[in-house]
């Protein structure tokens, strides 16, 4: 099974994954994560880890928040989103953790 | 004996210029304007052409009427209001003209164009006529349908976030059976791509009637959509002959749950075409738009009609993707011309900018925008470019650059995918795209396959004509 964007690619690494975060954070968007059992992650709505963060221009913070949630969820798929409130879309969503 | 018996009518014919060339008009927000490139015949002065113009393409004819004097034509005319060298080309010249709100039926794409582009176009007085841009005003915009969805319902509805869609033409494009049809859009679907597509001449011959086609593909897209996991979809062509049975095809379409139809704007026509739209926003499914007769109408530079028009006349009439060219690939396409065109699909608003040919600004308020869709001998070569050129809210649609794939559709389907998330990867990452699109190409085939055995079948392949279509320079 697939998860969209980059699930083509192999693993990103630690490294790679701070890149994008940083691409997010530049675009001004608001990184957000969000996860779901295997057998539900094709439906539209995940259960959301907290609330996006508004407003977050730390990298590294963002990358924390993503390490908890696969921590408290280990079985779970976590996907990282960037909302972009101008354009009311997802700029970006690249899943981080698969189970 | 004379019947007249008056003195404000004088029965003949006037200099058009005396009515039609206002050089002081001053424009209105609610005016319709149009930059049209005139080539007049020898010995007819440019205010002369370009009132000739304005007159015929609102409410002149070649001679006086009494009738004009039943109404208020100050009111109701079309006028020449600025006149501009062509950079570069003396033969001809542009001409800004200025029509009334009230010349056009609210919401018709149709209505507009045959006073634009009717009559005028086959005038004696010159020798050629090219409609280079139109400003909409944003009074007439609202009145349009547009867009049925726009890009970000549509890519709510496909799942697709962060990176241009994916697409492939099925080949070869005529005399395929509807099962085998069937099974080369269920490989593209399977190995990674998010649309398979007919193509344009597909609609249903004897050998692969419509009905057939839309079950066998919408079987290969739900199969390859449980197997991946992934939303897919096919744009089910439902140009027709006649609209009665353009929409049978879509409400069968509809009833297999296909997402996405297809239609041909230019030889379906304007009224077919909207009409589809409001079907689709009505019926929650996307519109694919393809342009065949479109080089007929715009590769001509002195006549005819400038591509970015028949953007302008898609966006309002209706669609969710539009072809746009490639840059890059095999049919004609001029860079900069085509990022104005692009942005006047996609964006909210676009400033008059000559270097990209766009001579009004034109304001879009809240109708959605379309994704521009780059198709036409494009491979996983060009992905770096077409990244880089068309960002994120594009399909890049393949043909023989999935199907060719020395392994068949899947392998070359993974080969795209792969190829461009590297590329959104690399863009990301803040790489430049066109200098670096090798070294990112080849460390993404180390590990696969699939990408490493399409950059050997297609290295070679360039298309290196020059274009005919150029913009004019613009001056210093």
């Amino acid at each position: 099974m697939k998860h969209g964007t980059f699930s083509y690619l192999p693993p990103m690494t630690h490294e790679q994954l701070r890149r994008q975060v940083e691409y997010i954070v530049a675009r001004g968007w608001n990184a957000a994560l969000e996860h779901a059992a295997p057998e539900h992650a094709t439906g539209t709505y995940w259960i959301l880890w907290k609330l996006p963060m508004f407003g977050e221009r730390s990298v590294e913070r963002i990358l924390a928040e993503a390490a908890a949630c696969r921590k408290a969820h280990p079985a779970h798929l976590v996907r990282l989103i960037g909302y972009d409130n101008r354009r009311q879309t997802l700029g970006a969503a690249l899943l981080v953790h698969h189970a | 004996m004379s019947q007249a018996n008056t003195s404000a009518y004088a029965a003949g014919v006037k200099a058009y210029r005396q009515t039609y060339w206002e050089p002081d008009y001053r424009v209105r927000d609610t005016d319709l304007l149009a930059c049209f490139k005139i080539t007049p015949q020898a010995g007819v002065e440019r205010e002369e052409a370009a009132a000739a113009v304005a007159a015929e393409s609102s409410t002149g004819t070649w001679t006086t009427v009494w009738t004009d004097l039943l109404t208020d034509l100050e009111h109701y005319k079309g006028r020449a209001y600025r006149i501009e060298d062509v950079p570069g080309d003396p033969s001809c010249f542009y001409a800004f003209v200025a029509y009334p709100i009230d010349l056009f039926e609210e919401g018709s794409v149709v209505n507009v164009f045959t006073s634009l582009v009717g009559n005028v176009f086959g005038f004696k007085a010159i020798r050629a006529l090219r409609l280079e841009d139109v400003r909409f005003p944003i009074a007439y915009v609202m009145t349009c349908g547009g867009p049925p969805h726009g890009i970000q319902v549509e890519r709510d509805k496909m799942d697709k976030y962060g990176r241009p869609l994916l697409g492939c033409t099925i080949k070869p494009k005529l005399g395929l059976s509807a099962k085998n049809y069937g099974r080369a859009v269920y490989e593209c679907l399977r190995g990674g791509l998010d649309f398979t597509k007919d193509d344009e001449n597909v609609n249903s011959q004897p050998f692969m009637r419509w009905r057939d086609r839309f079950s066998y593909v919408m079987e290969a897209v739900k199969q390859a959509e449980a197997e991946t996991g992934e939303r897919k979809g096919h744009y089910l062509n439902v140009t027709a002959p006649t609209p009665e049975e353009m929409y049978r095809r879509a409400e069968f379409a509809k009833s297999l749950g296909a997402p996405i139809i297809m239609h041909d704007y230019l030889t379906g026509g304007f009224c077919a075409n909207t009409g589809l739209a409001n079907w689709c926003r009505e019926n929650g499914v996307l519109l694919h738009i393809h342009r065949a007769m479109h080089a007929v109408i715009d590769r001509n530079p002195h006549h005819g009609i400038h591509f970015r028009v028949l953007t302008k006349a898609l966006r309002l009439s209706g669609g969710d993707h539009l072809h746009t060219g490639t840059v890059v690939g095999k049919l004609e396409g001029d860079r900069q011309a085509t990022l104005g065109w692009i942005d006047l699909l996609r964006e909210r608003f676009v400033k008059e900018d000559r270097a990209r040919g766009i001579f009004f600004d034109q304001d879009w308020g809240s109708m959605p925008g379309a994704l521009a869709v780059a198709s036409g001998g494009i491979h996983v070569w060009h992905m770096p470019a077409l990244l880089a050129i068309f960002g994120d809210d594009a399909v890049f649609q393949f043909g023989g650059g999935t199907l060719g794939h020395p392994w068949g559709n899947a392998a070359g389907a993974c080969a795209n995918r792969v190829a461009l998330e590297a590329c959104v990867q690399a863009r990301n990452e803040g790489r430049a795209l066109e200098r670096e699109g090798k070294d990112i190409l080849l460390a993404a085939a180390r590990s696969s396959p699939e990408l490493k055995a399409a950059m050997e079948t297609w290295k070679e392949i360039k298309f290196e004509f020059d274009v005919i279509d150029k913009l004019d320079r613009v001056s210093a």
